[in-house]
This record gives C-alpha cells, sequence and structure tokens, in this order.
C-alpha cells in the first residue's frame, strides 16, 4: 500500500520533468529537466528495492548517481561550448 | 601524512560498498595500498590530530545549521511554486569569502547552493558569484553577510 | 518504526513531486535549476533515510549515497547554471549583474 502511493508521488514528478523537458524552449531548460528526471531515478531505484527487499538495487542506484553526475557535467561543458552571439 | 589520509578515504570508500567481511577488509587494504602509492602525488589535503575533534564540530554545529536551512529552503521554494503570482526580483550578486582551501571553499558554494533563494554559479579567487531570487543589499559587505554570514563563521571553526 | 519510515517516505515522495513541480513551473532557466536542485535534493535526503529505517541493514549503503548526493548535486546545479549564463539566456527583469566582469561578451573565440 505504502509503495503505490510513494511511487504515484514519485510518477508525478516524474512526468512534470518530461514534460518539461519536452517542452523546454532552449537547450539549457532541457538539461535542468533531465537532471531533476535523473536524481528522481536514483529515488526510483532505492524504493524499487524496497519493494522487493533486495539491496542489489542499492548498488545499482549508487552506480546510477556517479553516471547522472558525470552527464550533467558533460551536457553543462556542451553547451558552454557553443555560446554564441549575445 | 598525505599518505594515510588517501589510504584512510580510499579504504573507508571500499569498506562502505563492500560490506564487512574478513576476505573484503584483506583485498581493500591491498587495492587501497596500490591505488594510494598511484593517487597519493595529486591530492593536496592533509589529516593531523585535530581531525576527530573537526569531525566533531562539523557534524554537532554545522550539519543541524545545514539541515535546517534546507528545510527552510524547501519550504520557500514550495511557497514560491504554489502561489499563483511569483513574486521575484532576481540577480547576480558577488559575495566575498575568507575561506582557504579547495574543500572549504566546495562546502561553502554547495551550502550557498542548498539555502533559501541562492544559487551559487561560479567561483573566481576569494569571490563566489551567487544567483538570488530576491536582490536585498547594495553593496559587496551588505550581500556576504545575508548570504554566507553563518556558513562561513561555522566552517571558519572547522577548517582553520 | 514501520510508521515513521512511511512518513519518510511519504515527505520525500512529496518533495519530488515539489522539484518536478518547480521546474515545471518556474518562469526562467535560473529558478527552474534553483527549485529542482533544492526539492530534490531534500526529497533525496529523506526518502533514502526511510528506507535506511525501514531495513537497518542498508544504513550505511544508504548513508553513502546521501553523502554523494549531497556533494555532487549543487556542483553539477552550478555548471548547468554557469552553462546557461554563457550560453545568453539571461531573464529579462535582472536587478543587477555582476557576473558580466567575469565573462565580458567578446571573449567568444574559444572554441
Amino acid at each position: 500500500m505504502i509503495d503505490i502511493i510513494v511511487f504515484s508521488l514519485v510518477g508525478l514528478g516524474i512526468l512534470f520533468a518530461v514534460i518539461r523537458l519536452l517542452k523546454g524552449p532552449t537547450p539549457a531548460d532541457r538539461v535542468v529537466a533531465l537532471d531533476t528526471f535523473n536524481i528522481i531515478v536514483i529515488g526510483v531505484i532505492a524504493l524499487l528495492a524496497y519493494h522487493f527487499q533486495n539491496s542489489l538495487y542499492l548498488d545499482i542506484a549508487i552506480v546510477y548517481a556517479i553516471l547522472a553526475f558525470i552527464e550533467t557535467i558533460v551536457f553543462a561543458r556542451y553547451l558552454e561550448g557553443n555560446h554564441g552571439d549575445c | 601524512m598525505k599518505y594515510v589520509a588517501t589510504f584512510l578515504v580510499l579504504f573507508a570508500s571500499y569498506i562502505l560498498l563492500a560490506g564487512f567481511y574478513v576476505q573484503e577488509l584483506i583485498l581493500g587494504a591491498i587495492v587501497s595500498i596500490i591505488l594510494t602509492i598511484i593517487l597519493a602525488k595529486l591530492v593536496n589535503y592533509t589529516i593531523d590530530y585535530r581531525f576527530p575533534v573537526k569531525l566533531l564540530v562539523f557534524i554537532f554545529a554545522y550539519l543541524p545549521v545545514f539541515i535546517w536551512k534546507l528545510i527552510l529552503s524547501n519550504i520557500d521554494v514550495a511557497r514560491r511554486v504554489l502561489s499563483p503570482k511569483i513574486p521575484l526580483n532576481p540577480g547576480f550578486v558577488k559575495i566575498k569569502t575568507d575561506l582557504k582551501g579547495d574543500f572549504a571553499k566546495l562546502a561553502l558554494a554547495n551550502s550557498i547552493t542548498l539555502t533559501p533563494g541562492t544559487l551559487s554559479v561560479d567561483i573566481k579567487d576569494e569571490y563566489i558569484y551567487v544567483h538570488t531570487v530576491d536582490v536585498k543589499g547594495k553593496t559587496l559587505e551588505e550581500n556576504t553577510k545575508n548570504i554566507s554570514g553563518i556558513f562561513e563563521k561555522l566552517l571558519g571553526g572547522v577548517f582553520k | 518504526m514501520e510508521i515513521v519510515s512511511y512518513v519518510f517516505m511519504i515527505i520525500g515522495g512529496l518533495f519530488y513531486l515539489l522539484g518536478g513541480l518547480g521546474v515545471l513551473r518556474m518562469p526562467d532557466t535560473f529558478d527552474r535549476i534553483q527549485a529542482g536542485t533544492k526539492a530534490t535534493t531534500l526529497g533525496a535526503f529523506t526518502l533514502l533515510i526511510g528506507i535506511g529505517i525501514a531495513n537497518p541493514d542498508w544504513l550505511l549503503k544508504v548513508f553513502l549515497i546521501i553523502v554523494f548526493i549531497a556533494l555532487a548535486n549543487p556542483i553539477g546545479s552550478s555548471a548547468l547554471a554557469k552553462a546557461a549564463y554563457r550560453s545568453c539566456e539571461l531573464p529579462k527583469n535582472l536587478v543587477q549583474d555582476d557576473l558580466k566582469e567575469l565573462f565580458g561578451g567578446e571573449d567568444n573565440d574559444s572554441n
């Protein structure tokens, strides 16, 4: 029961972030939405660990957190690289 | 001392990730020693005999203030997200810090990011550039006192 | 003990929802970065603490994830804010801009 409530709250958060990801007027907005999405997904993986009572999912959450951080930094560097005419 | 600090950080991370078993302790010690020999030239932090005291100060003086400010900032975000007319007065301001050392500046910038209404954008020497949604002060000193006053004092007690 | 962990998990889910809503509703890029970073950081903390209370064996690993998020998430948002500033998407209603002295408009010869 508790799983369903928390999963639906987190899923609504993911839905809003994905709407911003599809709609965002500038590339920076899309990357911000992707960053938010990644951190919410870390919580979803931890919730899966709780739901299946299996601690291996926590290792997946750690690896996902590291990859999400690297992804954010790489996208930020990319956006910073193609600044044009102000 | 640099070698000891690097070894302790690597060994603690390995044990936290792998768990408390005898095989893992031995293998973690071997891997940590090899990595320490390779990596210790690249790091520039150190520990000394006052490290436990600093850790206690960090946990009992800094973390409660930090968590309280984090909760306050979330209430602030909730208020601004849920109210239909969003009050804003944004700007980029510059503040000055007296802290030395990379890790102290990192902790200060992260604290500024997670406090209400501010977001640290860049660090240049001893100035931190901050985006704030509500510009209050005019001068550098006023902004410094408003934004980072309490964290500057607490972190100055830890990283000295 | 179960009730406490349930309360923590629901609060964490609410903060995640708030983060998504903030990213959707805020008017410009920097406000979106602020709302997303703060709300999701506290949401991750409370949700993971709730899971750690429900299964005390996992507390160390959960603590490791929390420390990593607390270190990495503000750094990522700072890098994003710097990139958004340099790609010329400034909000219209700025009252003060000290960053201009650091990134003048004339340095677009790199890259």
